[in-house]
């Protein structure tokens, strides 16, 4: 469904990314594993365009993209087919709950009203927040807020979200409700790329996992593989580091 | 206070307020809003890096707020019509007041533009929505609320500067008060009301300022 070829990034001439590849297919749950300052975070923009690459191939539902020289109309088209989950949520500051998940449906795709709310009130009831639907975002917790940006992105149906490390901004008490709604999402089939430093979600329910380092990917593996039998050495001392054992979430 | 002077303050007042409500609040009004327009559309051509544009917003910045209002008055009323531009003196009031004031508020919507998180515009094409979408939608609705105090300002130092058009013989507040005092020579108290008047708008704008505040107040109370 979206594959990646030799994706290359640098900033004021330092390489963050250097020749990455990647494969997702439809339904997969792939975490992107990593230390800070591995790449993950630019890679997963460069996908939404948020950053511009420098060179590489897209592939996304058959269409072929150059990411070094985009056009403007490829962007907007492929972004209509997928979603993004922010570290910091970026719910819109002046819209409500129920606005922040209308808005792309009736100002970017040109919905009625009443259909969108009709979509926006049953994605917020997807992730229990249908009676948060008139509340600003400054008014809910970082956890709400997070469920929130992720009832904007399944809004629009979008067949791929990716996730840039949604639970890492949140109180540790808070990421649970969050990652429950992703676990949920993952069980009913959406095709998700999510970058985490959770390693329990990452364990438990993403089925693939790429791990980066120095902006290459380092081992991509199946999860169990990754976390069992690890084959690269670098993965195997990632692993040791993580001193508390994988939980669930 | 003397019988005469008492009889000439309040014999003044309606003679001062009249032409401060059929001109002075125009001439504010009317200028304020063109200042607005213009202050937006530099703005955002500035936060967007519109080629060719951007250093034209910043020329005109730099000329307009680098001289003085009373000089600008003069050179458009008494200076323009050496090259055949003869101007009505309230349309040229209107013109040097909303091109000065839209300099100034040029730089505090500019502010306000650079203080909205660039994630909201990111969250904006995520979900689909093409730049102008999001400053239409996202951006300059925030960058408003921000802007608000500072504009407001904006506006109660304009009411004040448009005593400055009487130099143009605009018939303004100011002016009025002028002509009761030259024929009176009552200056200190003739003087003294006027700026009572001007206090007096100036009040009514910080109350207005205030109410809109409470109702932009942080995106804030659950809408009702």
């Amino acid at each position: 469904m979206l594959e990646v070829r030799n994706i290359q990034k640098s900033f004021g001439g330092t390489p963050v990314l250097k020749d990455v590849s990647l494969k997702v297919e439809k339904g997969d749950v792939v975490a992107i594993l990593g230390p800070s300052g591995s790449g993950k975070t630019t890679l997963l923009r460069c996908l939404n365009f948020l950053e511009t690459a420098d060179g590489g191939e897209m592939t996304f539902d058959g269409e072929i993209i150059q990411l070094g020289r985009v056009q403007k109309r490829d962007i907007a088209r492929i972004r209509r087919k997928t979603a993004f989950v922010f570290q910091n949520y970026n719910l819109f500051a002046n819209k409500t709950a129920l606005q922040n998940v209308t808005e792309g449906l009736i100002i970017a795709r040109k919905m009625k009203r009443e259909q969108a709310e009709g979509i926006g009130m049953r994605m917020l009831e997807r992730v229990g927040l249908a009676d948060r639907r008139d509340h600003y975002p400054i008014q809910l917790s970082g956890g709400q807020q997070q469920r929130v940006a992720i009832a904007r992105a399944l809004a629009t149906e979008p067949e791929i979200i990716y996730f840039d490390e949604p639970t890492s901004a949140l109180d540790p008490e808070l990421t649970g409700e969050v990652l429950s709604v992703m676990r949920d999402l993952a069980r009913e089939g959406m095709t998700m790329l999510v970058v985490t430093h959770e390693m329990g979600f990452a364990r438990n329910v993403a089925g693939k996992i790429v791990f980066m380092e120095n902006g290459v990917v380092v081992e991509a593996a199946t999860a169990r593989e990754f976390f069992d039998h690890p084959r690269q050495e670098r993965t195997q001392a990632f692993l040791r580091t993580l001193d508390t054992p994988a939980a669930m979430p | 206070m003397n019988e005469r002077l008492l009889g000439i303050l309040t014999d003044s007042f309606s003679r001062i307020l009249i032409p401060g409500l059929t001109m002075t609040i125009p001439l504010t009004v009317i200028s304020f809003a063109l200042a607005m327009v213009i202050a937006v559309a530099v703005a955002l051509v500035q936060f967007a890096h519109v080629r060719v544009l951007t250093p034209l917003a910043r020329f005109y910045i730099w000329v307009i707020r680098g001289t003085p209002l009373l000089v600008q008055l003069f050179v458009v009323f008494y200076g323009l019509p050496d090259v055949g531009i003869i101007l009505e003196p309230f349309t040229a009031a209107v013109i040097v007041f909303s091109i000065n004031e839209g300099a100034y508020c040029a730089e505090t919507m500019r502010a306000a533009l650079e203080s909205v998180p660039a994630g909201q515009i990111e969250a904006g094409y995520c979900v689909g929505m093409s730049y102008l979408q999001i400053m239409r939608r996202i951006v300059l609705p925030q960058a408003f609320r921000t802007a608000f105090p500072p504009l407001s300002n904006s506006l109660i130092a304009m009411v004040k500067d448009t005593s400055l058009a009487s130099n143009i013989t605009v018939m303004e507040m100011f002016m009025a008060t002028q002509r009761i005092a030259a024929r009176t020579y009552e200056m200190l108290p003739l003087y003294c009301e006027v700026g009572l008047i001007y206090l007096l708008f100036s009040t009514v704008l910080t109350w207005l300022q205030r109410i809109g505040e409470k109702r932009l107040a942080s995106y804030g109370a659950v809408k009702e």
